[in-house]
């Protein structure tokens, strides 16, 4: 199953793995506790970066040392990620702001 | 050696899964429409994670092409939804 790897090597596998995680829940735990949605909408990018960049850099060194080369296609998740992101969140925040402002406005008109 | 990264999996594993469920009760319990799409988008970025947490943990690189499809695939969602509530249509004439 896993195979052979020196310990400095592991270790830092491990502690990536465990960064990762670790910043996936806070980055859901924001979404789910902030208390509204131009606050919500900047947790959830602490999970599209960071901890998707620190699994990306994790199987980069397990796949370079399985395979006894450098291989670096994992970072094209990274780099999807990175490049699609800012225009889920820019189109969502126009969605969010233009949706309150007709809300408002119909509020207005009925009373 | 390996146990510590077996370990080290398998709490990353958890922990992709406590997020994507947080995120599930974000989904269902969102006051407006860009709050659930926001869930949507966190957790299909969660479960890419997952799916590349599997792949380390089997050592397998069948699970990497699956999370590429699900990062490109994701995207054009999100951005079909968050035009469809900006603009009422998502393509339009």
């Amino acid at each position: 199953m896993m195979p052979d790897l020196p310990a400095w090597a592991a270790l830092i596998i491990s502690l990536l793995l465990v960064v990762a995680g670790f910043f996936a829940v806070t980055g859901s735990l924001g979404l789910l506790r902030l208390p509204n949605f131009y606050s919500r909408i900047h947790a959830p990018t602490l999970a599209n970066t960071l901890a998707a960049f620190c699994l990306v850099v994790s199987i980069l060194i397990m796949a370079s040392f399985v395979e006894h080369r450098f291989v670096a296609h994992s970072l094209l998740v990274s780099f999807f990620l990175i490049i699609t992101s800012p225009v889920t969140a820019m189109l969502l925040m126009r969605a969010a702001i233009k949706r309150q402002l007709r809300h408002e406005a119909e509020a207005q008109e009925k009373g | 050696m390996n146990q510590i990264l077996y370990l080290a999996s398998v709490f990353a594993l958890g922990c992709f899964v406590l997020a994507l469920s947080l995120a599930v009760i974000r989904l269902s319990s969102g006051p407006t429409a860009a709050d659930r799409v926001l869930a949507l988008d966190t957790m299909y970025i969660n479960g890419m994670l997952i799916l590349l947490t599997l792949g380390l943990h089997y050592n397998s690189p069948v699970y990497f092409d699956v999370a590429l499809l699900i990062c490109v695939f994701g995207f054009v969602g999100s951005v079909a939804m968050a035009k469809f509530l900006l603009r009422g249509e998502v393509i339009e004439p």
